[in-house]
């Protein structure tokens, strides 16, 4: 058992800290809430120059480092409430092509994400919204040597500033209720794609994408044709742990936010946090947060292992979720009124926990999935 | 970054479960008896005592202590592995107090005499203790404690009450602190860590039943108790730093975590085996594995540090809280579980698990207040670990 981080992980958590805390400030934050991309150029071209677009990405593919590394980056992505498409092209993007492209493709998209020159993202739900494969019923029909997809995905994440979108999708008379899934990775502009940003409470980027006789072709078939769904499978665990992540360092950062308004801010001859009230509601803020990123790390550390993580990560994303909330609320209660403002910076945490949470299956969802492993 | 038990971990549980399999009794894993129901069944004194011979043999109750005290110097994961397997086959057997509390005192504060005198007892599962901190006025205040050890040329006399003395009807042994010094101040500098023999003249101990019909505490009476002078550790008026130490320890051994996750599977074996379970039961079943998930995690990360010779001091608080009161929101929740048949007590036939739902239920209201309140536990995550101010 080691509950600690190794040097190559600290050295990541510290070069992300200190390049985050310098660079994304809160004026930052609330720009690129309202941006329509959500993230600068500049700002990624500087994420790649630290090697940071690279994380998890096989060396050969001019990556560096493993999943851990990039749980640590995404924790003090989640302090600053970083907005941006790195969750996507690093979490979903870079891993589907890495677990389900062949050797071509690897080369293909792999190096340029690595050197923050493509972004990929994943369109998997669709009106329902509920992350499983029965969902689905975007359908690609081959054609003359070629495929025509049509369907209509939401959610997706930060569409509008991808290169590529992976579209889960049926091909010719594959059954709804069976397993085919195939995996077409779409040029953002190929005639027939069309994004409409969704206005979220969080403002971070999801979208609307709807394919309409959309030309794709089997060479853009990540992995074989109607076996695309356990890929997808594997890559929601990624997610799912990789919010949590975000979600710990959302948790801390407000943790941190609360404890200097209560020792700050004084109401009857003493700062706040010296009443009991206020210090037992931070102590279960530091408990939630905790057990949070234990929970986070081993289920990170399982699939890092190459473990069968599915329990561990229903685990950690039902209880995260949860403990978020508690920590939001306890966070609004302790910051009283100021903390209720526009100015303030706390709601922007507050909303994209929540935006996280929802984000490929809220708790029930994992607890449905625990309930189901026997 | 490392969420594995090792091969010789692994094996070390193996070792003990095919130990219990064999060794506790069947009534005792059929009617899931735990620690809590000891009154309950006749002979739980006996086959405790039993247990912890068998287990003193083997030379578990002591493998984590350095080997100079007869200990291997494994890590502290060992007696965490114990304690998980003691908790899964609903085993007596571990004084959790001896083995606990009072050997890791010696360990930090004892004197070589006194490492020799008690540490073999306590290893051999031979010798059970008991501690005496509450008095009937004072229990999250320990420093206001006011029983009085008087001093005479070669001991100290002891006169007064102490309450909640778990173990205290078979012990042999006795923690108990008293004020030395009235004039102290402050006040906590006036307090003597004993080693006391129970069998000394002078000593009642009575039992307290608590509101599950169980005898598992006691209130003990000194009239006129002399102790040797030998018997004080950590040294004269500096018990409170003895107690402060043994409670961080304290926080650190039990695995409610454990219990919970037990009496959890029980329950969902219940559940499932009297066709109760349906969508609404499973999601909360799941809630609370994942809950006991996270109990373990933060109990283990204690057990790291440890191993890593480092003190949890806040980080104990935290794990002993959240998984007592975990243990608490499930006992509450079993009651649901069977309906009305849950109210029924072990006497009556229907009663579901041989009544464990009602007792564990019942028993569950100290779980936020026992080794500290939970909200002693959130004073010192909050001041301590999170360098809140102190109004007091």
């Amino acid at each position: 058992m080691d509950f600690g981080l190794n040097e190559q992980q600290e050295m990541m958590q510290t070069l992300a800290r200190d390049f985050l805390t310098g660079e994304y400030t809160d004026t930052v934050l609330k720009a690129m809430v309202k941006d329509e991309q959500g993230y600068t150029p500049e700002l990624w071209q500087k994420l790649a120059k630290m090697n940071l677009t690279g994380l998890s990405i096989p060396e050969q593919y001019g990556g560096i480092g493993d999943f851990l590394d990039l749980i640590v980056v995404l924790g003090e992505m989640g302090r600053v409430c970083f907005l941006g498409p790195y969750f996507a092209a690093l979490v979903l993007g870079a891993s589907l092509v890495s677990e389900a492209g062949n050797e071509e493709q690897k080369r293909k998209y792999l190096p340029g994400i690595a050197e923050g020159k493509i972004k990929a993202t994943l369109a998997v739900v669709e009106s329902k919204a509920k992350y499983d494969i029965d969902e689905i019923e975007s359908r690609a029909i081959s054609q003359g040597g070629y495929y025509v997809l049509n369907g209509r995905k939401l959610f997706v994440l930060d569409a509008q500033s991808v290169d590529y979108i992976i579209c889960a999708a049926r091909v010719d008379d594959a059954d709804v209720e069976q397993d085919g899934i195939t995996l077409f990775i779409i040029d953002v502009n190929t005639p027939g794609v069309s994004i409409k940003a969704l206005p979220t409470v969080a403002g971070d980027k999801q979208s609307e994408v709807v394919f309409e006789n959309v030309k794709t072709s089997a060479k853009d078939i990540l992995g074989e044709e109607n076996e695309g769904w356990p890929y997808v499978e594997r890559v929601l665990h990624r997610a799912n742990i990789a919010r949590c992540a975000e979600m710990v360092g959302m948790a801390e950062q407000v943790l941190k936010l609360t404890l200097d308004y209560a020792k700050e801010r004084t109401a009857f001859g003493h700062p706040i946090g010296a009443f009991q009230s206020i210090q037992h509601r931070c102590a279960d803020m530091l408990v939630d947060i905790d057990g949070s990123k234990f929970a986070t790390y081993q289920a990170a550390w399982r699939l890092n292992q190459g473990l069968d993580a599915a329990r561990e990560t229903a685990i950690a994303k039902a209880f995260v979720s949860r403990a978020c909330r508690r920590v939001m609320a306890s966070a609004h209660q302790v910051h009283g009124a100021i903390g209720f403002t526009e100015d303030h910076i706390l709601h922007y945490y507050t909303k994209r926990a929540r935006a996280y949470e929802s984000s490929f299956g809220g708790i029930d969802y994992h607890l449905g999935k625990l309930a189901g492993l026997k | 970054m490392d969420f594995a038990f090792s091969p010789e971990e692994e094996a070390f549980r193996a070792q003990v479960a095919a130990f219990l399999e064999k060794e506790v009794p069947r009534e005792y894993r059929e009617k899931r008896i735990t620690f809590f129901d000891m009154s309950a069944q006749s002979d739980w004194i006996q086959v405790h005592r039993s247990m912890a011979e068998k287990m003193g043999e083997k030379g578990w109750l002591s493998m984590h202590w350095p080997e100079k005290y007869g200990g291997r110097g494994v890590s502290p994961f060992y007696r965490l592995i114990l304690r998980e397997e003691l908790a899964r086959y609903h085993s007596p057997g571990y004084d959790s107090i001896g083995c606990g509390i009072v050997a890791p005192a010696l360990l930090l504060k004892g004197s070589e005499v006194q490492k020799k005198r008690h540490l073999p007892g306590i290893a051999s599962g031979k010798s059970m203790w008991c501690e005496t901190l509450s008095e009937p006025n004072h229990g999250s205040d320990l420093a206001a404690i006011e029983v009085f050890a008087r001093e005479e040329a070669d001991c100290f006399v002891v006169n007064g009450q102490k309450i909640w003395t778990t173990n205290g009807h078979f012990a042999d042994w006795n923690a108990l602190i008293v004020r030395t010094d009235r004039e102290a101040s402050p006040n906590y500098r006036g307090l003597t860590f004993f080693l006391v023999d129970m069998k000394t003249p002078g000593i009642t101990v009575n039992p307290v039943i608590n509101m599950a019909g169980h005898h598992e505490f006691n209130e003990v009476f000194f009239e006129d108790v002399s102790i040797p002078k030998e018997n004080i550790v950590g040294g004269l008026n500096k018990g409170f730093y003895v107690v402060m130490s043994l409670l961080d320890y304290e926080r650190t051994t039990d695995t409610v975590y454990a219990i919970a996750a037990t009496y959890l599977r029980d329950l969902e074996e219940y559940a499932c085996d009297n066709d109760l379970l349906n969508p609404v039961l499973e999601n909360r079943f799941a809630q609370f594995k994942a809950e006991c998930e996270v109990a373990r995690l933060l109990h283990y990360r204690c057990a790291w540090m440890q191993s890593q010779g480092m003190v949890p001091n806040h980080e104990s608080a935290m794990s002993k809280m959240f998984s007592f009161e975990l243990h608490q929101r499930i006992s509450d929740f079993g009651m649901e579980v069977a309906g009305p048949y849950s109210q029924l007590t072990e006497e009556s036939a229907l009663a579901p698990m041989f009544g464990r739902i009602s007792s564990c239920y019942l028993r569950s209201f100290a779980y936020s207040l026992e080794q500290g309140t939970s909200e002693i536990d959130r004073d010192v995550i909050a001041q301590r670990g999170l360098g809140l101010p102190r109004l007091r």
